[in-house]
């Protein structure tokens, strides 16, 4: 059995396939200004990977394909889409079955699902609409600190005293970063006070739907050691993140395809 | 004859007005410096130059604004709420309903006859719909920021902006301008977006007759028909409708005399 | 005057909401807060009563909704219901 799913996020678009249950390839890419091109192409890609190795397969021969994600309507050879918070849940609680509380932050948005013991959703917040708090809000700052995104997690872990970026708002945040660059404040204190910041964000999400052991962070800010770090500073809780923690969603719109299949055999 | 002033250190300019009994003899509006106590002296000064006066010639001096706590000769302090409903009902006797449209907040206050406040919301936690939020704008489609307003009104239609979010806001702008959209239909659904969020904090205190707007903001007129088309009530606006918080401060200075 | 302390974010409306006129200045909510953001001050028109200290308007949203699980909250102790909140 060959099912996908593919999670069309506002910055990237992230394809698992599974293959008789155990996931056999993965892709990321950007998704640019056409989310159903690339869509396509990042199933393509994931067919491809799946070829090199030895399992040869066509679009049309997957079983069936979940699609989720901002731009989950637009990915036309999908079966089904579901929610983002659906497959963010099944997909955390299939890579660590304690968790309760899922935390995904991404590009552009995020989120705070907690389950019930079973992995029902029970209840849930989302940012919508507002760059704080999500991966934006980083890259904005590290744009004006002159760091690349990927490397403010290792820096922040060197902060003596973390700067106190009080602002949420990326655009006061981003006042703030430079009269601190112009105090010459150490680059790591600043980061980790933007790490701070936006775990302060998020623990207030955290503390509205109530949180419950065990916590996960996916999405694609959770690959920041920084972030996670200070989240369980402010949370007072271990955190648990996956490997490719990017790809949760996905993984989660996969298995509801292998679960949908399954039902129809 | 009594000679009060009113200054309002706000997050982008600063603002002082002089009453002579009922009458605004002269105001001046400077940008905010980083050193707030000097701006603080600088547009004092300036509005004092233009009375030809001296400060010892103010009997009472009332602060207001963000900054409002470090004016060295304030006699008192006045939160900017309570200060915009006494200055827009002064200007306006049938004003209820205030919005006020900032540098880096926006204000919805409902009050009373007396210029006294029913009922406020205020976001200074967000950019959305502010003056930096609009300085941004003009910054990313290269258009000077005093133009914004006029050429918002020349649009056809206005373009789809889903969010008055700056950072998302400034994506959609660059993505749409890539795309060839006209500027004006841009700046329309830009207009759009603020409206729709600034009804919202309007909501949140009730929307009473009649409407003002003050601020710097107020001075937009794209925003200002959006606004209203939401509101449903044409607004009443200053012709300075920045110096309606230095001027409630001001009232306020000359009760507290009179209750002397 | 009915006070909103707070704000509207992407994730929702945070205002702590405080009628003035219902508020006799007792201090009891203030007691109650495990975070003692509440102060009684003068307002503008010289009535003692409850508002949020300056330094929290800004982040109630991270602070405030996990009291709900609480039952001495500011809003719950309030004889007078002059508090009430928007999460």
């Amino acid at each position: 059995m060959l099912v996908a799913g593919v999670d069309v996020g506002s910055l990237t678009v992230k394809a698992v396939i599974l293959k008789d249950g155990e996931v056999a390839a993965t892709t990321t890419l950007i998704t640019g200004d056409d989310a159903a091109t690339a869509a396509r192409t990042a199933i393509n890609e994931a067919l491809k990977s799946l070829a090199e190795r030895g399992v040869s397969a066509t679009l049309d021969s997957l079983d069936y394909v979940v699609a989720t994600g901002v731009g989950r309507k637009e990915v036309a050879f999908a079966h089904e889409v579901k929610t983002d918070v659906r497959c963010d849940a099944v997909g955390a609680r299939h890579l660590f079955p304690s968790v309760r509380t899922v935390v995904d932050i991404g590009a552009e948005s995020c989120k705070v699902i907690r389950l019930s013991k079973k992995g029902r959703v029970e209840d849930f917040t989302a940012n919508d609409k507002c760059a704080s708090g999500t991966g934006m809000f980083l890259d904005t700052l590290a744009k004006v600190i002159g760091v690349g995104v990927e490397k403010l997690g290792e820096l922040s872990l060197k902060a003596k005293e973390p700067a106190k970026i009080s602002s949420m708002c990326v655009v006061f945040a981003e006042s703030e970063v430079i009269s601190y660059i112009h105090k010459k404040t150490p680059v790591e204190d600043i980061i980790a006070g933007v790490h701070e910041s936006i775990s302060n964000r998020i623990f207030g999400m955290m503390n509205r739907v109530g949180i419950e052991k065990d916590v996960a962070l996916v999405g694609g800010v959770a690959r920041n050691v920084g972030v996670v770090r200070a989240l369980e500073a402010r949370a007072g809780e271990n955190i648990l993140v996956p490997e490719a923690p990017q790809i949760a969603g996905a993984l989660g719109a996969a298995l509801i395809a292998a679960k949908a299949c399954e039902g129809g055999a | 004859m009594m000679l009060v002033a009113g200054i309002d250190i706000g997050s982008l300019t600063a603002k002082a007005l002089i009453l002579e009994d009922s009458k605004i003899r002269a105001y001046a509006i400077i940008p905010t410096g980083v050193d707030s106590e000097g701006t603080s002296k600088k547009v004092m000064n300036s509005a004092l130059e233009r009375a030809e006066l001296s400060l010892e010639d103010l009997e009472y001096v009332v602060s207001t604004g963000y900054g409002r706590v470090i004016v060295p000769f304030a006699n008192k302090n006045i939160t900017e709420i309570s200060c915009h409903a006494k200055g827009a009902v002064f200007l306006f006797p049938s004003v209820r309903t205030i919005l006020d449209m900032g540098g880096q907040d926006c204000k919805a206050i409902r009050c009373d006859a007396s210029g006294k406040v029913q009922n406020f919301a205020m976001n200074d936690k967000c950019a959305a719909g502010t003056g930096r939020f609009f300085e941004i704008i003009a910054e990313t489609m290269e258009l000077p920021l005093e133009e914004l307003g006029g050429l918002s009104l020349e649009a056809m239609s206005a373009a789809k902006i889903s969010s008055a979010c700056v950072v998302f806001a400034k994506s959609e702008v660059l993505a749409l301008l890539r795309k060839g959209v006209d500027k004006k239909n841009i700046l329309a659904g830009i207009n759009e977006a603020v409206a729709l969020r600034v009804f919202a904090l309007l909501n949140r205190v009730g929307i009473e007759k009649d409407f003002a707007i003050t601020g710097g903001i107020a001075k937009n007129v794209g925003v200002v028909r959006k606004v209203e088309e939401k509101v449903g009530l044409k607004a009443l606006i200053a012709e300075e409708p920045q110096i309606v918080g230095a001027l409630g401060a001001a009232l306020f200075a000359k009760e507290a005399l009179e209750q002397v | 005057m009915i006070a909103h302390y707070g704000y509207a974010d992407g994730s929702g409306e945070y205002y702590l909401i405080v009628d003035t006129d219902r508020c006799d200045g007792c201090g009891r909510c203030v007691e109650v807060c495990p975070n003692d953001i509440l102060e009684l001050a003068p307002d503008d028109y010289g009535k003692t009563v409850v508002r949020v200290k300056d330094e929290f308007v800004n982040s109630i949203g991270y602070i405030c909704p996990a009291c709900k699980r609480r039952d001495e909250r500011c809003e719950s102790v309030c004889e007078h219901a002059a508090l009430s909140y928007t999460w």
